[in-house]
């Protein structure tokens, strides 16, 4: 079932992260992704996360399809200006890639090589124009396509920023530019979820929770700290503190807010960094019943 | 105005090594304003110059000009005598005066003793922000103002990414989110509603990433020539 399939039926959707390896050492990243096989519906593959430099995405994506596996085709607008975003599109399309998520990207500064000129020519929603316009058998410019590409398209919130008021501005124009689908940052808390989807659930779009599994409190402090529209709250923070057994106490964190999101969510987006093999076990603990389900 | 800095002191003598007698041009307009190459700063580099050099026992003399703006020529052909005079020509302009300075005297060297930094504004005496990145075709009338290509560090033309935070953005903490900032403008103007039109793919064409650009007023100029660049 595709991931466009699997939303359309209803059921609560489950994906993960397939992260290239900088070099050309793909094995882990496929072995991992092979373990969750049944357990998650599909895997983002990132698009040289945080702008360190990496093996392209679009090759990642290729060897899951190749294996059987759904990717979600991550594209930034950080490196490539429209001609090379649209190739890259198209690309994916002939290797059998359905599902694109559309992302601004960080800032080069942020990244390894902070010398590097961003482009920046297309943003989230001219990308989502960009690909829906793909779709419709012509390129931005309006010239014909020989043969034309089919496309789950998908874009990102961030709904605990502050404000979050902006946020949903532009959750809005990125449905109308072509958002068949949301994934979020990290949520830590239901009831904010709850209040941003208030408002979201009227654009009529499936969104999928993002679901970090904290490794630490100093994780966790350092995300509050740093990370733009990422907030732990206390309680959590002292958990992980306390905590003998940080895998077990991260994933029985996890897997309560998979529950509370259950009934507000379309899916979670687990963000595992590093902690793929605890995913199982968050699924299992959140009472998500058979993988059968979740695949 | 155009915002630059003095290059550090070790690359101006570096550049000026091989010289014993030096013309430095100042411009009384952008860049005097920025307290980067007017009058002042041209006299206190010729002193520093003269007297570093002096110490190195490698005598240097400085004629010091500062012309009302270097980026027209009929204020440089007056300089014409004292260009002769030198053996290079430094300019304390921004990089269109260092430039209009060399096409005028095709027969000297000259070189920049500024980094020329962006199109700015004076927020207080010392401090100067980038607010134009000159793209061409101007946007303010669709978002209060604030220039996103400017303010915002990824030149966004339809809302905030996911990257602030206290209301800066997440190059630097000390920068304001420039959407942010059009988003509270907007909504005090009551005109929010106007941010849900998709601007953009931006036309490029007319930025700063192509040919060489010009502005050519048949209504103005004197010569019948083809406008050329
Ligand atoms: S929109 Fe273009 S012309 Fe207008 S202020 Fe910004 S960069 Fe300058
Ligand atoms: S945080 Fe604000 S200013 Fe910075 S890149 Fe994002 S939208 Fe632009």
């Amino acid at each position: 079932m595709t991931l466009r399939e699997a939303l359309s039926s209803g059921r609560f959707v489950v994906t993960a992260e397939a992260q290239p390896p900088k070099g050309t050492a793909v094995d882990e990243a496929l072995q991992q992704a092979e373990r969750l096989r049944g357990r998650v519906a599909a895997f983002n593959v990132t698009d040289q996360q945080s702008s360190v430099m990496r093996l392209g995405s679009l090759a990642l994506c290729h060897l899951l399809v190749e294996r059987g596996l759904e990717p979600i085709y991550q594209v930034t607008c950080r490196d490539r200006n429209r001609i090379a975003l649209q190739s890259d599109l198209l690309s994916a399309a002939a290797l059998g890639i359905e599902n694109v998520l559309c992302l601004t990207g960080d800032h080069v500064s942020l990244g390894d090589h902070p010398q590097a000129k961003p482009v920046f020519d297309l943003d989230a929603v001219t990308l989502l124009v960009a690909a829906r316009e793909l779709t419709q058998g012509h390129d931005l410019t309006g010239h014909e396509l020989a043969g034309t590409p089919r496309f789950f398209l998908g874009a990102v919130v961030s709904p605990c920023a502050e404000p979050v008021e902006p946020q949903l501005f532009k959750m809005e124009k990125k449905v109308r530019a072509g958002a068949g689908f949301f994934q979020t940052q990290a949520v830590f808390e239901a009831e904010r979820f709850a209040a941003f989807m208030e408002t979201a659930r009227g654009f009529g779009v499936p969104v999928i929770a993002g679901v970090i599994l904290l490794k630490s409190a100093k994780m966790a402090r350092f995300m509050n700290q740093n990370i733009p529209g990422i907030r732990v709250p206390d309680d959590l923070i002292k958990q992980m503190e306390g905590s003998k057994d940080k895998e077990g106490t991260s994933a029985e964190i996890a897997a309560r807010l998979v529950r509370d999101l259950r009934g507000l969510a379309a899916g979670v987006h687990i963000m595992a960094m590093g902690w793929e093999h605890l995913i199982p076990r968050v699924l299992e603990f959140s009472g998500l019943p058979a993988p059968a389900e979740a695949a | 105005m155009i915002i630059a800095e003095r290059k550090p002191l070790d690359a101006i003598l570096g550049m000026m090594t091989p010289y014993h007698k030096v013309l430095v041009v100042g411009c009384g307009t952008c860049a005097s304003v920025c307290l980067a190459g007017g009058a002042r700063e041209v006299a206190m580099l010729g002193s520093l110059v003269r007297m570093t050099r002096q110490t190195n026992d490698e005598p240097i003399e400085v004629a010091e000009a500062t012309v009302h703006r270097q980026c027209d020529k009929e204020f440089l052909l007056p300089l014409a005598a004292e260009v002769e005079a030198a053996d290079a020509v430094f300019s304390m302009g921004c990089g269109c005066g260092v430039q209009l300075l060399a096409e005028t005297f095709p027969q000297r060297r000259v070189f920049p003793l500024l980094d020329t930094k962006f199109m700015g504004v004076t927020l207080e005496p010392g401090w100067w922000a980038e607010r134009c990145r000159g793209c061409g075709e101007c946007v303010l009338d669709r978002t209060g103002g604030i220039c996103p290509i400017t303010r915002c560090s990824k030149g966004l033309l339809n809302g905030p990414c996911g990257g602030y935070r206290n209301g800066k953005c997440e190059v630097d903490p000390t920068v304001d989110c420039g959407w942010l900032l059009i988003f509270d403008r907007l909504k005090e103007l009551n005109e929010l509603e106007s941010l849900r039109a998709i601007l953009g793919p931006k036309d490029w064409s007319h930025g700063a990433f192509g040919q060489p650009r010009r502005v050519v007023r048949d209504d103005v100029r004197t010569s019948a020539e083809e406008g050329h660049v």
